[in-house]
């Protein structure tokens, strides 16, 4: 990358770190306020317990980084003790998710282009199952799934698939309605059959909306599939990283398990956007 | 007697509006034989391109009869009886300049595919530009393309819709001039919807001046120029008295306004 380019990106992250570890300061005084003033005050004695305090409040970047550190390659990566471990667990439920709602946002939105009533009866009810939050319906879904006997990885799934089928079904229905007129009528001319002007016009059509559709579906997936790991109690996955750490307290633990997620997830953003890139190169599109 | 390619009785077809019922085709009586070249002209909204629409089933009349190749206009559509040419190329823009002119052969399930292409694609003047795709082509060079998707299942009709409206004086002449070529070659009926005097003369055999509100044909002109034209023939005499009979037809169309 070069240097103009590299430049802002650096700004942004130096401001954000220097906020943080200012904010370390207020933060943590409850904690510090009575061990500064025994070592004598000054604002080097503030800083310093501020920023290494064992229990903090807010911990400072660098102990996050630590407890990053010490629990992904300090470990062995299959123990329980392991980020990596945990961010599997959470992963594989969060891929699962994100394929079952992809494919279901799909045939969702094939459904609804190809069939006039479908639109009428089913958009309300995709629009609204999206203003329900999450967080009250998760622990029904998850009590009621876990009662038919299906592996608890699909139990844990069909959170991010509730979540993520949605803006692949709005997306997709726009880019197969997307082929214009002519080309439609193109397709009648040639007496094409539904089924032939869907896979020859519409579906290759609609890859640039649905490739937009999957890069929000796959983050917000990892979203669901953190908490769906919250009202079972699990015990491993990053969401029962987050739990564990409310309960004890250990404030380290929950934004080391954050900041993991969050990079797990710009790297399948990433990674969508490179397939995105790979194919739409195939199909011509200019450099 | 030549075949009846195209026959109209009495055809009118209104549109319902917003703004109440448009009259877009009235009392149309038509007749095209085989291997004729027609072509329809007219100022915008004389229901030009949508008598050719109608011929192509893409418009469904609401009074009168049309018959294409015998058959009602949907039945001609469904048995595949013409090629369309639209305004635009309406090329898919992932499908390299072969696969675009594939796409009727791989519908249709027809054999041959690679013979089909590699023809149609010489008889545009387009060899050697197979694997590329439509964005680097120019305008001109796109409907080709699209010409030869057209002609690619090899109908007898070609159905087209002011095909070199968006393209510059000198490519259209060009290409004016490769369609006669083509249409020499291919024997073809050709049904063309233009809106330049010159080549609707330079190409017909027979030009249909159509009129709007409601639109409806208002002099139908037999071009008696011989069948093989090169550009020049604008200049003559005889071809310039045909443009002008044309010219004359459309003022008249038009002088009930303003």
């Amino acid at each position: 990358m070069r240097i103009e380019r590299a430049l802002p990106l650096l700004a942004v992250t130096l401001s954000i770190f220097i906020a943080w570890y200012l904010a370390c300061i207020p933060m943590n005084a409850v904690l510090t306020t009575p061990k500064v003033a025994a070592a004598g005050g000054g604002l080097a004695n503030t800083l310093t317990f501020s920023w290494n305090e064992a229990r903090p409040v807010l911990p400072a970047p660098h102990q996050v980084f630590r407890e990053i550190w010490n629990t992904t390659f300090a470990v062995e990566p299959w123990s329980i003790k392991s980020l990596i471990y945990h961010l599997w667990i959470t992963l594989s439920s969060t891929l699962v998710g994100f394929v079952m709602g992809g494919l279901l946002g799909i045939i969702l939105a094939i459904g609804i282009v190809h069939v006039i009533s479908l639109e009428k009866s089913l958009m309300p009810w995709v629009i609204a199952s999206q203003t329900i939050p999450i967080l009250a319906i998760a622990p029904m879904l998850i009590v009621v799934l876990g009662k038919t006997g299906l592996p608890d990885i699909f139990t844990k799934a069909s959170i991010s698939t509730y979540l993520c089928f949605f803006p692949v079904t709005i997306g997709m229905v726009k880019g197969l309605r997307s082929p214009d007129v002519m080309q439609q009528d193109l397709m009648r001319t040639y007496n094409a059959s539904s089924a032939q002007t869907l896979w020859k016009l519409r579906l290759p059509a609609s890859l640039p909306f649905l490739f937009a559709s999957l890069k929000v579906s796959v983050a917000i997936a990892l979203t669901g599939a953190i908490v769906a790991e919250l009202p079972t109690g699990a015990v491993s996955g990053i969401g029962a990283r987050l739990l564990n750490g409310s309960y004890y307290g250990n404030t380290m633990q929950i934004w080391a398990a954050l900041f993991v997620a969050a990079f797990a997830a710009a790297i399948l953003v990433w990674l969508l956007g490179e397939m995105e890139r790979q194919s739409l190169k195939r199909m011509g599109a200019k450099a | 007697m030549a075949a009846q390619v195209v026959s109209a009785q009495d055809l009118g077809l209104t549109f319902q509006t917003g703004d109440g019922a448009v009259e877009a085709l009235s009392k149309i009586n038509l007749a095209v034989t085989e291997g004729e070249f027609v072509s329809f002209i007219g100022p915008s909204g004389c229901g030009k391109t949508t008598l050719l629409r109608a011929i192509a089933n893409l418009e469904v009349p609401t009074s009168g009869t049309l018959t294409v190749n015998g058959m009602s206009a949907e039945q001609a559509r469904l048995a595949r009886a013409y090629g369309y040419v639209f305004q635009a190329p309406a090329l898919l823009p992932w499908r390299k300049v072969d696969d675009n002119v594939r796409l009727p052969l791989e519908i249709m399930g027809l054999d041959d595919v690679a013979g089909r292409v590699s023809r149609n694609l010489e008889l545009v003047n387009l060899a050697g530009f197979e694997k590329k795709f439509p964005w680097q082509l120019s305008g001109g060079m796109q409907q080709r393309v699209s010409i030869a998707r057209a002609l690619a299942f090899d109908p007898h009709l070609l159905l087209m819709d002011e095909p070199f409206g968006a393209l510059d004086e000198i490519v259209r002449d060009k290409l004016n001039q490769q369609l006669l070529e083509l249409w020499a070659r291919t024997k073809k009926t050709i049904v063309f919807v233009t809106h330049s005097i010159p080549e609707a003369v330079f190409l017909s055999t027979r030009i249909i001046v159509m009129s709007p509100r409601p639109g409806r044909i208002i002099d139908v002109i037999d071009v008696d120029l011989p069948k093989q034209r090169k550009l020049e023939i604008r200049e003559t005499p005889e071809f310039l008295k045909i443009a002008h009979r044309v010219r004359e037809g459309l003022k008249t169309g038009h002088s009930y306004e303003d």
